[in-house]
């Protein structure tokens, strides 16, 4: 069972029309907010009138970051003291630092009495001048605050000697262009606080709801325990969604002041200027190489947009970045310098593969360029610099999400051949060179990487039987539509001998599970899918000694098949597990000693994150005349030590690439000089469609199963984006000999510049001759 | 994105509609596919006070053909040209550009009369109607009047269509089997507007170009004749030479604005590169 492409359990319902999003929730006397948002990028607000919206017909309450006294949001993970000071109001008072950000709120008895209130709302802001490149001078954020709300620096091994012993240094400076995950289902919610029971319920969580529920609760003076997030279908995460943001507090803190139920639904044009922007930096990389290309030592310098503010990540995608960077290479020595810039944008966060598709487009543009200069073959330089199996666990003495980086297994030179093999890529390279020699633009590219997974410290299921055999997996793990409930149900079914289909799994209710630290970083299968192996294996050893007790055996003499006890080759013995949780009805159970309930609770925990690794090819066609690269066809390997459901994992690789092609050919968020942003709409927003998606070959190996779990699970969430940009890169640089890509993302006017370069070069090389 | 508040009537005839129109004034608008009109209300962009639903106008949908002119009813949906049985070169280049409006859900609500009516100048429609120098047929409160294409686009969204008028059908010639035609358009995405997109029909007889149609969009605040160019076709062989001249010329006499999507100079170089696409597929 685990290892079989099963069709998900969440397709029927998702399918029928029959799930609930947020959205869909209607309590009785619900009303709707909505959040007036800045115009403006930066500047004072000098008044704002909301009379006629308060006087307006169906308007409930108008609410001003001067009406109001609530602290930011706090730090969920990667907390730097020095950043506390710019974190997001969650209503702006005197200031306001990006276009989008929240002004004023209005709640009515509809969204649409809602949306004419806000434009009768008028609010003054004196411009002030916006800062809109990261790179540049530090300016002000706010009197003795300037534009760096961090800068650090790590370092391992002997940089500086490395640059003098090896005179060999090759620099690269590439740029990763500002987009984000943008779910189907924009943010919504529904707080409804009770005044009765003095409850308050959340709808519409998502990520990491216990964490949410701690946060609100302590924002609102309110005992966690009166705080309830209630988890529906979730239209995609990817990050951005689900984190605590300055809308959610609102909500929950007007339905307290009115003691009301309200719906907030985000619409798209709020979404992309409101919701966590991320990735925008730039590298500059400089690397001590021999003539092998073995890189002794490597110093990266970078800047991040953080945006106008810093939110609920603080520092977690510049130290991913930072200590992601080296990936799958030896790197002997090592430093990394990053700056985390305030600018007027939209606040920046995680998105999947947050921090590695950045470095790894850093990282693996410096590798080609390690190759341009030394004339290697770029695969040979990464098989120098590749950390060996036997090498394995690999430490490198960096620290990532407060875990030691420590890498648990690993093949890299493995996955490549077999990938090679797979794929006949000798063969693939011999069609290329042929269309290459009749004219033709087109090259292939390759890059290699390292993922993270399985974040801990913990995650606890408790699993229970009813008395008809179906059973129940209660978690505290969370749902972003990543198939969570299939994989634990093939998990515990796999234990259990019990056909998946008949056992239901919960996920992010925290009254019913009272601890659980969310779906990000690649764990919950890792985390949450042992937790449900351990408690699982508890529920049969349980029913076995029940079992041993009816038929007076020994529990050595029992199997499980097919859902049932029975002596071992004895089916005419079987008991089902329905009738197994009968007989451990309190009264009974009494009477065989043992406690009530076919039932148990355990709980995983981990200090170490584990490290699936991946290789990701592309096939780039160039038009010469209009500059658009087409990317025929695209190749994905990836290691994650076992897959518990393959279909799956390759949709999570798939999807992920299509979201890896966005920020590599189409996605960027893009500002004016007065930091009005250009991309509200999804013209000018471009999210790949279909018909831009080449075909993506798979291949999911099972070559280095995680030494730190059980069942060697690794995460599969991220490795199909990271790497996009940085194969894309090689590709394009393959198919226009002599140049480089060194941004994203790859627009047709960047084509042609290359183009033009090319051309030059050719007449240059051809009037010399 | 929710709509300010607006009366919606249901016309069952144009007269219906046309007197609603009077009515209202210009706080109406009339309602065919929705699929420009709806997100601008949506987005507040528009704000009309009263809808006229032209919608169950059943006379309104469908084409005709007598003699040399092909009569397209407004209402008709972009699938049903996608669809369509046109004979000819038109009925060719008509079910071409129709594949290439928008996306299927699209295509299946948005109408021809809709999208000319919006006037927005990288509109396949919009830049059909000028290359062939379509006659739009509006009625108003005294009738019908013909207003030919070069009057029809004022500028962006903005079409002679007076308040208390409605287009009723367009006029476009039957091209004889002597022409041939072709549309090329550049989007980084399948479905968008074009950045740039070039439409041709060329008649050629006994080798030699009697008659040239160029039309580009994305580069003006309506879609644009290339005369020049056209110019230089008439009476030349169709040959590659003869083509890549008249694409050169096709980008020197536009004059495009710069924008997220594309600058002034990379619009040009799209102009001359799809126009010298456009003549080379129309023969093939």
């Amino acid at each position: 069972m685990i290892g079989d492409s099963i069709a998900r359990l969440e397709d029927r319902p998702l399918l029928t029309g029959r799930a609930i999003f947020v959205a869909d929730i209607s309590l009785p006397g619900q009303l709707s907010m909505r959040v007036l948002r800045s115009p403006i990028a930066s500047g004072e607000i000098t008044s704002i009138d909301t009379t006629a919206a308060r006087a307006m017909d169906g308007v409930v309450a108008v609410w001003t970051g001067r009406d109001l006294d609530l602290p930011p949001i706090a730090f969920r993970q990667v907390s730097f003291e020095q950043m506390l000071p710019y974190r997001q109001p969650v209503l702006a008072k005197d200031r306001v630092r990006y276009v989008g950000e929240p002004i004023a709120i209005i709640v009515a008895e509809n969204a649409y009495i809602a949306e004419d209130a806000e434009e009768l709302i008028s609010v003054d802001i004196d411009p002030l001048e916006p800062t809109m490149d990261a790179t540049g001078q530090l300016g002000e954020f706010a009197p003795g605050l300037d534009t760096e709300a961090l800068q650090f620096e790590f370092e391992y091994g002997a940089l500086d000697e490395a640059f003098v012993q090896h005179t060999r240094h090759v620099e690269v400076k590439v740029r990763i262009g500002r987009h984000s995950g943008v779910p189907m289902e924009c943010r919504g919610g529904v707080a409804d606080f009770n005044p009765g029971t003095g409850v308050l319920t959340v709808y519409g969580a998502a990520k990491v709801p216990h964490y949410n529920r701690d946060a609100i609760a302590s924002m609102l003076g309110m005992s966690p325990s009166r705080v309830i997030f209630k988890e529906q279908h979730v239209g995609g995460g990817f990050g951005i969604r689900g984190e605590l943001y300055p809308e959610d507090v609102l909500l929950a803190w007007a339905s307290r002041e009115l003691g009301r139920p309200i719906s907030w639904i985000e619409d798209r044009r709020e979404h992309l200027v409101a919701a966590n922007h991320s990735r925008d930096q730039f590298h500059i990389l400089k690397a001590a190489v021999d003539d092998s290309g073995y890189i002794h030592g490597l110093a990266d310098e970078f800047w991040l947009d953080q945006g106008a503010y810093v939110r609920t990540h603080a520092a977690t995608v510049p130290t991913l970045t930072a200590t992601m960077l080296p990936g799958p290479y030896v790197i002997p020595a090592y430093r990394v310098r990053g700056h985390v810039r305030l600018t007027n944008k939209t606040p920046a966060g995680t998105y999947r593969a947050p921090g590695r598709y950045e470095g790894t487009f850093a990282r693996e543009r410096l590798i080609d360029a390690i190759a341009q200069e030394l004339d290697l073959d770029p695969m040979d330089v990464r098989e120098r610099n590749f950390i060996r199996s036997e090498q394995m666990p690999f430490s490198r003495p960096l620290e990532a999400l407060g875990t030691a980086i420590e890498y648990d297994s690993g093949d890299y030179s493995l996955l490549v051949k077999r990938a090679e093999d797979q794929w006949k890529l000798s063969e693939v390279e011999r069609e290329v060179a042929e269309r290459r020699s009749r004219g033709e633009l087109v090259g292939i590219g390759r890059a290699f990487f390292v993922e993270k997974s399985g974040l801990g410290p913990f995650e606890g299921v408790r699993v229970t039987v009813d008395e008809s055999g179906r059973i129940d997996v209660l978690t505290g793990g969370a749902s972003v539509g990543q198939g969570f409930s299939t994989v634990m149900a093939q998990i515990c079914g796999d234990v259990l001998s019990v056909d998946p289909s008949l056992i239901d799994v919960r996920h992010g209710q925290t009254d019913a599970f009272p601890y659980g630290m969310g779906a990000f970083a690649s764990r919950l299968t890792v985390m949450a899918g042992t937790a449900v192996h351990q408690a699982a294996t508890l529920v049969k050893e349980k029913a076995f000694t029940t079992v041993a007790s009816m038929l007076e055996a020994s529990v050595n003499d029992l199997e499980l098949v097919n859902g049932a006890v029975q002596v071992k080759g004895s089916p005419d013995t079987a008991i089902d597990l329905g009738r197994v949780a009968t007989a451990l009805r309190p009264v009974t159970a009494r009477k065989l000693g043992l406690e009530p309930g076919l039932g148990a609770e355990d709980w995983f925990f981990s200090d170490h994150m584990n490290y699936p690794y991946g290789y990701h090819i592309a096939l780039v066609s160039i038009d010469p005349e209009l500059g658009s690269p087409k990317v025929e066809r695209y190749w994905i390997a990836y290691d994650i030590g076992k897959a518990v459901n393959p279909m799956l994992v390759e949709g999570q690789i798939v999807g992920g690439a299509a979201q890896g092609l966005g920020g590599a050919l189409l996605e960027s968020f893009e500002y004016d000089e007065h930091g009005q942003p250009l991309c509200t709409t999804f013209m000018d927003y471009m999210l790949p469609t279909v018909a831009e998606m080449p075909p993506v070959e798979v291949l999911i190996t099972e070559d280095a199963p995680s030494p730190l779990n059980p069942l060697g699970l690794k995460g599969a969430g991220e490795g199909g984006t990271t790497a996009f940009g940085a194969a894309i890169a090689s590709a394009v640089d393959a198919a226009i000999p002599g140049t480089r890509v060194s941004s994203l993302p790859i627009s047709p006017e960047q084509v042609r510049g290359m183009l033009a370069l090319m051309e030059k070069r050719n007449a240059d090389i051809g009037g010399h001759g | 994105m929710k709509p300010q508040a607006f009366a919606y009537e249901r016309a069952e005839s144009v007269d219906q509609a046309v007197a609603a129109l009077v009515e209202h004034g210009d706080e109406a608008k009339v309602l065919a596919g929705g699929q420009s009109l709806l997100p601008m209300m949506n987005f507040r962009l528009a704000r009309p006070e009263v809808l006229i639903d032209i919608g169950g106008i059943s006379d309104l949908r469908g084409w005709s053909l007598s003699q040399d002119t092909v009569t397209i009813r407004s209402l008709t949906r972009h699938c049903d040209i996608q669809n369509s049985d046109v004979p000819g070169p038109l009925g060719a280049l008509l079910r071409y550009a129709a594949g290439l409006v928008g996306h299927l859900p699209i295509r299946i609500r948005g109408t021809f009369g809709g999208s000319l009516a919006h006037s927005d100048p990288s509109s396949e429609w919009c830049m059909m109607a000028t290359l062939l120098d379509a006659r739009m047929h509006v009625m108003g409160p005294s009738g019908a009047r013909v207003i030919d294409a070069r009057d029809f686009f004022l500028t962006v969204f903005t079409p002679a269509i007076e308040f208390d008028e409605v287009l009723t059908h367009i006029e476009l010639p039957a091209l004889g089997s002597n022409y041939r035609v072709n549309l090329k358009e550049f989007a980084r995405r399948a479905g968008d507007f074009a950045i740039v997109a070039v439409m041709s029909a060329i008649e050629v007889r006994d080798n030699v170009i009697t008659d040239a149609r160029l039309c580009a969009g994305g580069v003006s605040d309506r879609a644009l004749r290339l005369v020049q160019a056209e110019a230089a076709l008439i009476g030349q062989a169709p040959t590659p030479e003869t083509f890549a001249q008249a694409a050169s010329l096709a980008s020197q006499e536009v004059d495009p604005n710069g924008d997220l999507h594309g600058s002034k100079e990379f619009r040009q170089d799209l102009v001359k590169a799809l126009t010298k696409r456009s003549l080379a597929g129309s023969l093939t």
